[in-house]
């Protein structure tokens, strides 16, 4: 039998069997071989990132054995915390839901922190480290979760030869891996202090008042009174330098009664996600409370700006989710003189001399003093 | 630390190399077709019909330049591990602001922005603070004319 009518070469018979063999291949199973390209690309993706979560653990584990000193291993209880779930509060009747994710959230915190001063005895007493600790053993955390759903569905998916399980994971994996690539950097930058992107917003409140006196508000914050284009600009951020973001929400809340309302605008500063195509470090300007999080904060500054009837401004540096929570880039720290300036424009133009005004850094005040 | 060394080494693991086996199959089934194209080109070539052999020799050498990619691609992709930690530099200036003398060096543990340190400023003796601590990426973003 010829495939190739009129062409009696063997090896060019071969040839033309295979193609055809290959075509019916590719008609029945073509689905079934792309599938095992992405599986592999899953696969690889998973290798990565087991590797990056296995070197979150070791080093918040030598973090603690370096700060902490204790006297037993740590490992088996750093396990345990990397295992920490919290649950959600029931949503079915909303009304009265953000001051239950309140409790909740700060039951998780407090008891995070205690689990850390039993796990870093020698550190027990110095809370800057017992909060770089913290933030280093919650990026192992993030790095554990990000590991174990990826490796949900790639399982799930392999189980059920399901292409679209596979595809889906698959689309996002480039931005799982771009978030789980920046917590690893950010590890190095909790277990040593160093600022974060994040903290651009502590850093300029703090640039703002250094010099001036400073007063503890609840809840780990602090405050000062300082003159500022005639103004008397209550400047307020996240104490520092341990890694800590404070409650904004409950600080600004006791500011703001502590003046009997009689702020004439609340300016918030913070990091902004950016678009692709912008660039780091760009000074944006709008309205509203810029501030991140679960949404408890924000909606208890909302609820007190509507009371007073106080106007919210806001200003945001543009950055990355990389660039948040790792070293911070020359370019946001470059940022900082521009967004004071842009802060200064819209004091003079919206408040009036002798005004008090209320400034607010947010963010994460490691690595930044006052 | 751990991290510095990971950025440095390559990782390997046994069980994550081993290449999926259809797949594999697949790559040397078509390997094998675009060695036999090849043949097949040379062949046609010496017969006189050079039209053809340009053919089989065009289908075979992109058939074959595209498993030794795909070969090449899930060797380095299965292997290689890589985190790049970047230099964390700190700023320290003299707070004497007739000299304001600026030194740039590498991030110490303990450095925060605002600190006083104790070492006195080289040239005027004054105080010195760290006014700034920062890393410069050096690898420049990808723009697009959009």
């Amino acid at each position: 039998m010829s495939f190739i009518p009129g062409n009696d070469s063997p090896i060019l018979q071969i040839l033309s069997l295979g193609m055809y063999v290959f075509f019916i291949i590719f008609i029945f199973y073509g689905q079934r071989i792309q599938m095992y390209v992405m599986v592999r690309e899953v696969e690889n993706s998973l290798h990565k990132l087991r590797i990056i979560k296995e070197e979150g653990r070791k080093t918040a584990i030598e973090a603690i054995k370096e700060i902490g000193k204790p006297t037993a291993d740590p490992s088996a209880r750093v396990d345990r915390y990397l295992e920490y779930f919290t649950i959600g509060p029931q949503s079915m009747d909303p009304a009265g839901i953000v001051h239950k994710l309140d409790h909740i959230l700060d039951t998780r915190d407090e008891r995070l922190k205690e689990d850390v001063r039993i796990m870093a005895p020698e550190a027990a007493n110095n809370d800057v480290q017992i909060n770089n600790l913290e933030n280093t053993l919650e990026a192992a955390m993030a790095l554990n979760y990000i590991y174990k759903v990826v490796r949900h569905y790639y399982i799930q998916g392999k189980k059920t030869l399901s292409l679209y399980v596979i595809m889906q994971l698959q689309m996002i994996l480039p931005l799982v891996m771009k978030e789980a690539e920046a917590y690893a950097s950010a590890l190095k930058a909790f277990a040593y202090g160093q600022p974060i992107g994040d903290g651009v917003g502590p850093l300029i409140a703090s640039k703002l008042m250094h010099g001036y006196e400073v007063r503890k508000v609840p809840k780990d914050c602090v405050v000062a009174s300082v003159p500022f284009e005639g103004r008397n600009a209550l400047v307020l951020k996240a104490e520092g330098p341990g890694g800590n973001v404070g409650k904004p929400g409950d600080a600004i809340e006791h500011v703001i009664e502590e003046q009997q309302g009689n702020i004439a605008c609340l300016i918030m500063i913070d990091a902004g996600l950016k678009l692709e195509g912008e660039l780091v470090g760009e000074v944006s300007e709008g309205i509203g409370a810029a501030i991140g999080g679960p949404g408890v904060d924000q909606f208890k500054i909302e609820a007190k700006l509507t009371k007073y009837k106080i106007r919210n401004y806001a200003v945001i540096v543009k950055e990355d989710v990389g660039d948040a929570v790792s070293p911070m880039r020359k370019e946001i720290n470059d940022a900082v003189d521009k967004v004071i300036e842009r802060v200064r424009d819209v004091v003079k133009e919206r408040t009036k001399e002798g005004d008090t005004i209320l400034i607010v850094g947010v963010g994460n005040s490691i690595g930044v003093g006052q | 630390m751990r991290l510095n060394k990971m950025a440095q080494q390559t990782q390997q693991s046994g069980q994550s190399n081993k290449i999926g086996n259809y797949l594999l199959l697949i790559v040397f089934v078509v390997l094998a077709l675009s060695v036999v194209a090849l043949f097949v080109a040379v062949e046609t070539y010496f017969i006189g019909d050079i039209i053809a052999a340009g053919i089989f020799a065009g289908i075979g050498g992109i058939a074959l330049a595209i498993c030794l990619f795909l070969l090449y691609q899930y060797r380095r992709q299965a292997t290689e591990v890589k985190i790049d930690i970047p230099k964390v530099m700190t700023t320290i200036e003299c707070q004497n602001k007739g000299c304001a003398n600026k030194t740039i060096r590498e991030f110490q543990r303990g450095d925060y922005i605002f600190k006083d340190l104790d070492v006195a400023c080289p040239k005027c003796g004054g105080k010195q603070m760290i006014t700034a601590i920062y890393k410069e990426v050096k690898v420049k973003e990808k723009t697009y004319s959009v």
